[in-house]
């Protein structure tokens, strides 16, 4: 094996600048995303273990579908093919005038996919909490929206952190698909000081070390929420 | 979506069945690749070999902290290195794979292994057989029995993820229908079919890992 080291790389303009925006490219996509896809995901989370029948028959449509297309793929639906579909002007409009039409339709394409999974666990959440607490939140006499709001979505979301921390660091990880599209974050940023300077190895570990450094301190943190706000007396099971 | 035209899938079928059956190819070898190497890994956790132990959790945890693209991306660059000549794409992405799968499927066996109950260890042991063997033959065979579900949602899982081999260019399912959409500019149409084709697979995959999962706990 023939290889020159040369660790100063990352360190030595314009790389270690390369590598700083990347991961800032990577943790705004991932922030922004991480806002759809909690918001969306906790409305179709209810949707889904509500009384309505058509409101659960939507939400149960929507996970079905966002789940079973490869990411990569609804990632090409919304850059090359949603604009076709509309009318022109708005076509042209989401295809080039737009502000930064790469990101921010990376942002809704990773948004919308892992809100079928932020979904997922809401409901799985809500059952945690049990048709007990549900049933006497209406003995008491409040309607279904009083019974989530003040019984079934408190208890729910303090159950799913966990879950809901690994979502949110595959959001972070699959930010990376961007860059399919034209999004120069922390992989691409990484791929061209590669391809500029023939240094793989170095690069490939500054992206590697940087990733696992901001997956472990992630986890760190919501432990320690989880621990602050977990609910007495509960060992949260279902 | 007036002018939809048909024939530009129907007119290019084998080239993107060629390319299907890569994408096939692909998945088979790395959930088998992935299961082995998540079985062995597991083993070794659930043995609590000393520093064997530690070094397999690592190896978990190191992995599910990457994006599969940089796993792909280190594939393709260090495998020519090794080797010190240059191999065709599909085998640096199908060692990524099975090095990245292995991680997630080895947590999946390490539960399924754990929902053995230990009476079961016991049992092999008192009637002589050696912890290998009570693995082998007691332990693995029930544990996986109860994981085939689990097992096979992430095959799916790992289905979707090959699409992945876009960022090298093997020439899967979804590059055979991006090469054939980017040559006859029919963007819409080839997208839309492999979206479409996906689900499919998918979805049938999903319904049949569910039904599997009411069988086992009925």
């Amino acid at each position: 094996m023939n290889y020159n080291w040369d660790w100063g790389i990352l360190f030595r303009e314009p790389y270690f600048d390369w590598l700083v925006e990347g991961l800032m490219w990577t943790v705004s996509l991932s922030l922004c995303a991480w806002v759809i896809a909690f918001a969306l995901g906790s409305v179709l989370g209810i949707m889904r273990s509500c009384s309505s029948r058509p409101l659960q028959l939507i939400a149960t449509v929507y996970v079905e579908l966002f789940r079973n297309v490869p990411l990569l793929v609804q990632l090409f639906l919304w850059y090359f093919v949603f604009p076709e579909l509309l009318p022109d002007d708005a076509g042209r409009w989401v295809k080039r005038e737009m502000p930064m039409p790469a990101l921010t339709t990376a942002i809704i394409a990773i948004g919308l996919y892992t809100a079928s999974r932020v979904c997922e666990q809401v409901r799985s959440g809500i059952a945690a909490v049990g048709i007990g607490q549900r049933n006497a939140g209406k003995a008491i006499g409040m309607n279904e929206w009083q019974v989530y709001r003040y019984i079934l979505l408190p208890n729910a979301f303090r159950i799913i952190i966990p879950p809901l921390t690994s979502e949110f660091l595959t959001i972070f990880k699959n930010s990376s698909l961007a860059l399919t599209i034209g999004v120069v974050e922390l992989t691409a940023m990484t791929r061209q000081i590669e391809e500029y300077t023939f240094q793989g190895f170095e690069a490939f570990t500054a992206a590697t070390v940087i990733y696992s450094v901001v997956t472990f301190t992630v986890m760190l943190l919501m432990r320690v929420v989880e621990r602050r706000i977990r609910i007495p007396g509960m060992i949260a099971t279902s | 979506m007036g002018d939809f035209d048909y024939s530009v899938i129907l007119d290019n079928l084998p080239l993107l069945i060629d390319g299907l059956k890569v994408t096939f190819l692909l998945t088979f070898l790395a959930v088998v690749g992935g299961i082995v190497l998540g079985t062995f890994l597991a083993l070794i956790r659930i043995a609590k070999v000393p520093v064997f132990s530690w070094v397999a959790a690592a190896y978990v945890n190191f992995f599910r902290s990457l994006p599969l693209i940089l796993v792909i991306f280190w594939l393709y660059f260090l495998v020519p290195l090794f080797l010190g000549r240059p191999v065709g794409s599909f085998y640096s992405v199908l060692i990524a794979f099975i090095l990245f799968e292995a991680a997630y499927y080895s947590e999946i066996i390490r539960a399924g292994i754990s929902s053995v109950r230990d009476g079961q260890i016991a049992a092999g042991r008192a009637i002589g057989l050696s912890y290998p063997q009570t693995m082998r033959y007691i332990v693995l065979p029930q544990a996986f029995r109860s994981m085939v579900p689990v097992l096979l949602t992430q095959a799916i899982v790992l289905f979707q993820d090959t699409s992945l081999v876009y960022v090298v260019g093997l020439k899967d399912f979804l590059v055979s229908a991006e090469l054939v959409a980017n040559r006859d500019q029919r963007l819409v149409e080839m997208f839309l079919f492999v979206a479409v084709v996906y689900f499919i697979f998918c979805f049938a995959g999903s319904l049949y890992a569910r039904h599997l999962q009411r069988k086992l706990s009925a």
